[in-house]
Order: C-alpha cells, then sequence, then structure tokens
C-alpha cells in the first residue's frame, strides 16, 4: 500500500482553514447516530472525549487507571507551548512553526507542524475559559517562561505542575460529557485488540482489570490516544503502567509504525541509584532557565566528588567545566534535549561524572549563580543599601523557592539532599517518544476509521520534540484537529447503523486475545514478568540508547529475539485470569514491547544517519555533532507487520519542505 | 545518597482476595532493603519474592511514582501515605524507617471507597463527584475570548492554583473520623469560586457537589483537620471554610 499523507493543496498558512472548509460535515442529528471509541484519556484522549461528545457523538472512553483524571499527562511539569507574543518578544506562529521543524531536525512533515503552531493560540483560550489556573503576573495577565531550544518566553505554565492542570481541565469537560451521557466512561479497562470489519475499524476488545470479563465494545471509529513506548527501556520517566499494547496491537492489524527509533532522553533527570529502581524521575526543563550545567575540569576532582571525599561546593569557579556554555555559547544551558543529553554522556563517558553508581552518570544542575544574581535584583528593590552575603543568599533562596519550589522539594524527598545548598545531580533519562503510528493529515492511520492522536502518533516532532510541546500536541490533536477531521471520514457512516458485536469478526479477535491470556496464566516458567522486562530495558538502554551503532543494533535485534522466545518459555504468571491480576497485565505489555524493541533496534539500524535524538555513531561531524544526510534520509520510516518484527516491511514517506531550508541545526 | 544498606523489616499487610470475603492481616519478613528504594520498591522485592515462591502477590494501586497521579493509597502505620508530610506513599522512602521495624500496611477504610483487592480500594465516587458539577460549561470552540481579556488578581489566581493541585488520592477520606471527603470536594469548590469563569454556575455546582458526596455516603466534616496534615498537597482547609460560604449564600438565594 502507498503511503498518502493527504496534504490539503495551496500556502502552508492557509492549509488548515481550506481543509476545514471543504471537508464533509455530519449533522447534528446524525452524529447521534454514531458512536466512537476513544483508548486513553490523557490530555488527546480526554479532549478529544469530551469535544466529540459535544459535538454529538456517542463516546466510549477507556483507560487502565482507576479514574481518567491518572493518565500520565498527568505528570508533565514545566509547561505549553503557544505563540500568543504576549511578551512582546517577537514571538508568531511562523516562528513557533520553525524553532519546532529546526527543533525535531528537518524529520518532520510542514504541513503538519504549522497546524500545530496555528491551533496552539485556541488552546490557551480554551483552557482559561475552563478555568485551568495558570500562573500571572501582580498585572493579572498571563506570565510566560522560557525552554530549551527556542530564543522567545512562550511557555505558558501553572508552577511546576502545567500537565496536572491542563489534564484536569480535560477532565473537568469530561466530567461535563460523562454526566450528560453523552461519554460513557470504562475504568480499569485496557484494550487489548482491533477489530476491523470489512477493512475498517470497527471496535475493540478490552479487559475489564477488576473482573477479568473479556468485552466486545463496537464503533464506527476508534480513536487510540494510549501515549508513548518509552517504558520499552523498563527505566524512564513513564508511569509503571505507560505501554505500547493499544498501539501494538493496531500495529498487528494493519497500522504503520512510524519513526519507532526516534526517543527522546531528557537531559534533567534523577541519576539512577540502584538495581531495585523502578522508575526515573524528571526534574523539569524549566530549572535549565536558572540552573548551570557542570562537572569538574579535572578528573582526579570527579573521583574525589564521586567517593565522598569532595564537595561540589568546594570545588572552585575555574576548576568548573560548564560544558554547555563553553561548546554551545548562544544557546548555552538552553540547548534542545538531544543536544544536553548527548553532551552529558560525553563527559560522563570521558571519566568526568560525579554520581558514586555503576556507570558513574551524572552531571551537576547549580543555582548558586541564580541564587545570588536574584538576592541581588532582590535587595535592590527593597532599598537594602549594603546587603550581607546572608541577606542576598537568603532573598535569593526565596526567588528560587518561589519559582521552583515544588521541584526542589521533590528532589529533597528523593535523594536526601538539600538542592539549595548543594548542586543537584542529573543525568538523562527515556522520556518521550516521538516515534508512533503513522497517521496522515486527518490523523488516520493506515487502517480506516482508525485514528491516533497525542504521543501514540508520530506526526509533529520530527527526530526530536521541543520542550512544552508534547502538552500543545495532545491538547490540538484532541480539542481542535480530531473532532474535525473524524467527520470526513464519519459524513459516509450516518445510515449504517450500530455495529453489531456477534460476529465472525469480532469472535475472531475474543478469541485471540483469550488465547494469549491463556497461555500466559498457564505457562508455569520459572521467572517474573520484570526479570524480562529489565533484561529487555538493558538491552534498549545500552545498544539502542544514546549513542548507537551498526554492529550494537544488530546484537540488541538478536537479543531480543532470544529474549522473547525465552520470555514465552519461562514466564510465570501466579494467579488466575478472573481476577485483579496486575502481574498478568504486565506480562501482555511486555510481551508487546519483546517485539516492539526489536522492531525499534531495526529502525535505528536502517537510518544510517544522526538527527535530533537518534544518534549513530557513525555519522557526526569531527566536532562530535549529529550529521544528518539529508539526501538519502529525509523521509518517514514506516513499517508494515506481516507475521513477524524481522520480516516488517519499510514504507518510506518523503518529506517536503517548501517553506524553510535544510540547515545543520546550529545552537552555537 | 545514603550507602547503608540491608535493611530487615517485618510486614504485616491487609490481604482480602475479593470485596466480598473477609481480610486479614499477613506477615511477611524481608531482608535486604536498600534505605534509598522508595515504599513502593520495598512491596516489588515482597512481591517478586512471593511469585517466586508461588504464591499470589499483595495488589496495591500505584503508576507514576512520582507524587502526581493519585493513584498510590496505602494506609501504613495508621497514618494515610505514611509518616511523612505533604508526600504520596510513592515518595516515602524506606530511609524513613529503622533496620528491624514492624510496618503495617492497610488500604483506605471508608464505606464509600470498598476494597477491590488486598490494598486496591474501589474511589469511583470521586469521580461521581465530579461529574454532579466539577467543570465549567464552556464548549470547545476555539472562539472563546481571548486567554488575557479577564485579568485575575494574582492571588486569587495563586489560591486557585494551590485548591486545583489536589491530586484525588483520598488520603483526607482515609485521615477522617468521620470518613469525609469535604477537603477533596472543597477544594474544587474553591479553585472556581477564587475564578471569574466559575461564577456563573458557582451556586448550583456547590450544592449539586456537597448533595452527592453525601449520598456517595461519605461521612460529615467535624473540623479536626486530619485532613489537612495528611493531604501530601497541603490542601488547606481554609478551602472548607469557603465552601460552607458558598453553601450557604447559595441555600440562601434559592
Amino acid at each position: 500500500m502507498s503511503l498518502d499523507s493527504r496534504i490539503p493543496e495551496g500556502p502552508l498558512s492557509d492549509k488548515w482553514t481550506n481543509h476545514k472548509n471543504n471537508i464533509r460535515l455530519v449533522n447534528p442529528a446524525n452524529k447521534r447516530n454514531i458512536d466512537v471509541i476513544v483508548v486513553g484519556t490523557g490530555l488527546a484522549g480526554g479532549s478529544a472525549s469530551a469535544t466529540l461528545a459535544e459535538l454529538g457523538y456517542n463516546v466510549k472512553a477507556f483507560c487502565y487507571q482507576d479514574s481518567p483524571r491518572r493518565a500520565h499527562s498527568i505528570a508533565a511539569q514545566g509547561g505549553i507551548n503557544a505563540a500568543k507574543n504576549y511578551q512582546g518578544d517577537g514571538d508568531s506562529v511562523y516562528r513557533l512553526f520553525y524553532d519546532t521543524i529546526k527543533g525535531g531536525d528537518y524529520r518532520s512533515r510542514e504541513a503538519n507542524t504549522y497546524r500545530l503552531a496555528e491551533v496552539s493560540t485556541n488552546i490557551i483560550d480554551q483552557c482559561v475559559a475552563q478555568g485551568v489556573p495558570f500562573a500571572r503576573d501582580y498585572g493579572g495577565l498571563l506570565d510566560n517562561r522560557s525552554f530549551g531550544g527556542v530564543l522567545v518566553s512562550r511557555t505558558f505554565y501553572a508552577k511546576g505542575q502545567t500537565g496536572q492542570q491542563l489534564l484536569l481541565g480535560a477532565y473537568s469537560a469530561m466530567n461535563r460529557q460523562i454526566a450528560k451521557g453523552k461519554i460513557q466512561m470504562y475504568n480499569r479497562h485496557e484494550m487489548l485488540d482491533v477489530v476491523k470489519v470489512d477493512g475498517k475499524a470497527r471496535g475493540i476488545i478490552a479487559r475489564n482489570l477488576v473482573t477479568g470479563e473479556i468485552e466486545r465494545h463496537s464503533a464506527h471509529a476508534v480513536v487510540l490516544a494510549s501515549g508513548g513506548y518509552g517504558n520499552v527501556f523498563f527505566l524512564s520517566t513513564n508511569a509503571m503502567g505507560s505501554n505500547v499494547t493499544a498501539a501494538w496491537k493496531a500495529h498487528r492489524r494493519g497500522a504503520y509504525m512510524a519513526n519507532p527509533c526516534y526517543t527522546q532522553i531528557h537531559p534533567t533527570c534523577i541519576p539512577v541509584h540502584g538495581t531495585q529502581q523502578s522508575k526515573l524521575t524528571l526534574m523539569s526543563e524549566s530549572l535549565r532557565n536558572d540552573g548551570r550545567i557542570w562537572v569538574p575540569k579535572k578528573k582526579e576532582d570527579a573521583e574525589a566528588v564521586r567517593a565522598g571525599r569532595l564537595k561540589p561546593t568546594a570545588i572552585k569557579e575555574e576548576d568548573r567545566d560548564y560544558y554547555l556554555e563553553r561548546r554551545y555559547p548562544s544557546f548555552g544551558n538552553l540547548v534542545p534535549r538531544d543536544v544536553a543529553s548527548r553532551a552529558a554522556k560525553e563527559r560522563c563517558d570521558a571519566g568526568y561524572g560525579v554520581v558514586d553508581n555503576d556507570t558513574k552518570e551524572g552531571v551537576f544542575l547549580d543555582f548558586s549563580s541564580a541564587i545570588e544574581r536574584y538576592g541581588k535584583e532582590e535587595a535592590h528593590v527593597k532599598g537594602l543599601k549594603n546587603p550581607t552575603k546572608e541577606d542576598i543568599q537568603r532573598l535569593g533562596k526565596n526567588v528560587i523557592e518561589s519559582k521552583y519550589g515544588n521541584l526542589f522539594e521533590m528532589y529533597q524527598q528523593i535523594t536526601d539532599e538539600n538542592p539549595y545548598e548543594t548542586p543537584m545531580k542529573i543525568y538523562p533519562a527515556v522520556h518521550y517518544t516521538m516515534g508512533g503510528i503513522w497517521v496522515d493529515y486527518n490523523l488516520m492511520t493506515t487502517v480506516p476509521g482508525l485514528y491516533a492522536i497525542g504521543e501514540a502518533n508520530f506526526s509533529d516532532h520530527g527526530a526530536n520534540r521541543l520542550g512544552a510541546s508534547a502538552l500543545m500536541q495532545g491538547l490540538a490533536d484532541g480539542y481542535f484537529v480530531l473532532p474535525y477531521t473524524i467527520g470526513d471520514y464519519l459524513a459516509d457512516d450516518i445510515r449504517t447503523g450500530k455495529i453489531p458485536t456477534d460476529t465472525p469478526e469480532f469472535e475472531e479477535a475474543e478469541r485471540n486475545v483469550r488465547d494469549q491470556i491463556d497461555r500466559l496464566v498457564n505457562n508455569n516458567g520459572s521467572k517474573t514478568v520484570d526479570y524480562f522486562h529489565k533484561k529487555l530495558g538493558l538491552i534498549m538502554w545500552n545498544k539502542v540508547g544514546m549513542a548507537r551503532t551498526k554492529e550494537g543494533l544488530n546484537e540488541a535485534i538478536n537479543e531480543i529475539a532470544a529474549l522473547r522466545e525465552e520470555f514465552w518459555k519461562e514466564v510465570r504468571i501466579p494467579g488466575t485470569a478472573e481476577e485483579l491480576n496486575q502481574e498478568l497485565e504486565k506480562a501482555g505489555r511486555v510481551a508487546d514491547f519483546l517485539e516492539l524493541g526489536e522492531l525499534f533496534a531495526r529502525d535505528a539500524l536502517e537510518r544510517e544517519e544522526s538527527c535530533g535524538g537518534h544518534f549513530r555513531e557513525e555519522y557526526k561531524t569531527e566536532e562530535g555533532e549529529a550529521l544528518r544526510r539529508d539526501d538519502e534520509f529525509a523521509y518517514v520510516s514506516s513499517w508494515e507487520f506481516t507475521g513477524k518484527p524481522s520480516e516488517a516491511i519499510l514504507h518510506k514517506e518523503d518529506l517536503q519542505f517548501d517553506n524553510v531550508e535544510l540547515k545543520t541545526r546550529s545552537y552555537k | 545518597m545514603s550507602t547503608a544498606k540491608g535493611m530487615k523489616l517485618t510486614l504485616k499487610v491487609w490481604r482480602q482476595k475479593n470485596a466480598e470475603s473477609k481480610g486479614n492481616l499477613e506477615t511477611y519478613e524481608l531482608e535486604d532493603v536498600s534505605p534509598d528504594s522508595s515504599f513502593l520498591e520495598m512491596l516489588d522485592i515482597l512481591n517478586d519474592g512471593l511469585i517466586q515462591k508461588g504464591e499470589t502477590p499483595v495488589e496495591f494501586d500505584h503508576d507514576c511514582r512520582e507524587g502526581i497521579c493519585g493513584s498510590c493509597s496505602l494506609y501504613i502505620n495508621g497514618e494515610p501515605h505514611g509518616p511523612g508530610r505533604r508526600i504520596t506513599t510513592c515518595q516515602l522512602h524506606m530511609r524513613s524507617f529503622n533496620d528491624g521495624d514492624t510496618i503495617y500496611v492497610e488500604p483506605w477504610r471508608a464505606k464509600a471507597f470498598p476494597v477491590i483487592k488486598d490494598l486496591v480500594v474501589d474511589r469511583s465516587a470521586f469521580d461521581r463527584i465530579q461529574h454532579a458539577g466539577g467543570y465549567i460549561s464552556v464548549n470547545t470552540s476555539g472562539n472563546t475570548q481571548d486567554a488575557n481579556a479577564i485579568p485575575v488578581e494574582k492571588e486569587n489566581a495563586d489560591q486557585a492554583f494551590d485548591a486545583a493541585t489536589c491530586i484525588g488520592c483520598g488520603a483526607c477520606v482515609a485521615a477522617c473520623k468521620n470518613a469525609s471527603a469535604s477537603l477533596f470536594v472543597s477544594a474544587k469548590i474553591s479553585q472556581y469560586a477564587l475564578l471569574p469563569q466559575g461564577q456563573v454556575e458557582a451556586k448550583d455546582r456547590v450544592q449539586n457537589m456537597v448533595k452527592q458526596a453525601q449520598e456517595e455516603g461519605f461521612g460529615p466534616c467535624s473540623n479536626t483537620g486530619a485532613c489537612e496534615i495528611e493531604c501530601p498537597k497541603g490542601i488547606s482547609l481554609e478551602n472548607i471554610a469557603r465552601m460552607n460560604r458558598e453553601y450557604l449564600a447559595a441555600s440562601l438565594a434559592k
């Protein structure tokens, strides 16, 4: 099948408006006869469910959590971008579009990215109308801050809990529709297969996680908003339950997976402490507005810090290597995430890491300069003539506390160290997956009637996502894009009537699900699910992580295939399938990660260039920067499932750039 | 980070097969728990051992493991979310305990939060309270007025934010001798009451949400303040006072 991205004709800035004017609509009376299933209730799924229900469709929404409010969008900290230009610092829709294309290292679609920038301003208006309490200044107007990879302040925020506030906004919009009966909510349910009838997505098979019951649900269209697959690395900043299962089952039913190897490794996370660790915690990128990143200049100092013989505060200014400021003077500590992460790895690999863990992986994020700067400012504002050093420290710490208080608290809780007194220690960790299900301009997958929105799709961030853009994309897709584009498809279904579930197609899909569950609970192997998940994670981190080589990727592919075989022989699931059984849930998810991991490594192997979060050691400049190969690789890798990950067929969607010139990204 | 290794612990964990069955406390011994592990990682170790021995692991709710999703809900040594202040169970670290300690782990206890299995309870009553009015009735159009059209006094915006940080975990209910949901309900009421956008529906909202909370079987508030102390997000009792004022004003107006 050839890939048609269905990008509308016309100039870039008119495409979305023209498209909206020309696509088909469904009349309100007919919407009442159309059902839509939405899987996932994060920013994308929550906002889509609410909006589709407002429009009049009958929505069935599913989440594996006990309430839609707990989807992992809730954990996003820093903020949401929008081209409002409230600060008058030169921002515009075009500039947000350009920053996003450049930040993504020229591996995203122009038309999608422009549309994202275009609707970004509506998101802020909508959220304020819903009662989302964004940060405001003393005049009562909305405040902004800056994020990595850009030169303007366009990020709206609610302290370090922006994702929480936006998600609760979408959740409240859902609640209004649940109360009206327009959304039927299925909490503690997990989607385990897509059902296709005559080639179209017409329903799902879901497991009730409390009773174990396998349920058939039909609809005229199915929307996947099931998030990213960073947990293929075992350790990540994702929630414990975040998984690829919904997306992978869709892939097995014909939805292509695009750019699976594009993964964001976030530079500012709390370093790994030991083998009992279950997840990693992010420290918001907003901290890089005021924190300076460094390692000791001398190896012996780094060694002494690791051994606990030397305090970082005792290292003199001239003995510190502020390596981001040194290498990238114009963006400094605010370079994009992929660049900051690789630079940290480079220093630690060279022996300058400051954390005493197995791999000596960690660098400092230091607020002492900011405390002093803010302290002096405050002293001036307060009219203190000759402030003492203590005055300045106290005043400066107050300012830092008001900006980042909750993050500092979180850090201290986890590490038992006080970041006001000693620099934070940070290291990159898996955070977000830019890759995902391939979709066209209408956000429809290669399966008619099956849509993918938010992190679950691949569409807007190219090979690297800019900070504060995930929330923007989730809400743009759910509130403003999908509700329009899905009508174009559903216009053909006004006379279809209810989709029956007592058909051979539902029968087959249900049997498929039951077979896998039966196999898992009756396996009686000798090893736990986590044993396999941790092993997979190590292979991925060491060979498919921040730096990839042909040799390593080939090894990873073989090792993952072997591990998958061992999993199906040796995994042990306690209990039964007819009750709440979290081990069974985990097993199903890890089984899918074991397939995805192999495709992920294949995708990385096939892409013989470095771009954004994908870094191949063979393709770098003399200075060690990523070397893109636009002549050969300016395309979306889109994989078709044919029975095994090793036999997936690659389809290429060529990327056309008519409005921006492809340049080597420079943040120097 | 601390380098001390190997805490020895005795756990008394509530086991209950399902909603209908009668539960009991089971005793487990654990050795070599790192003080840097989180409380939930300690339970992971327990479960790993139970699975190896062919026993069924302890079920508990958890997801983000960074204190924001509100899933985790353990009653530890007689306190919701354990001995720490302003943290959830997943943010509690084993360094808060001593080598050789005996630790009691129970589910939230409240009529409105029935046990599903072991330490997992059903908190859907909280969702239903939100359905009764926890929203502002505005459709998604993209054509609402500009976000800066109505300035909001910074103090009100900040207080609305503080109220809105409730994670819906239910610790307030678990801490309360009456199993009252007043802190939870008042947080939502306050968020909207402090913003101009929330004014239009304020009267119906407070009456409907309070009514729903009563129907769900949550008890009345007797102002002991245990909820405020145990709340991992530090939601203030002032919100309950504000809810009561709103409720009174709504009752007088109707």
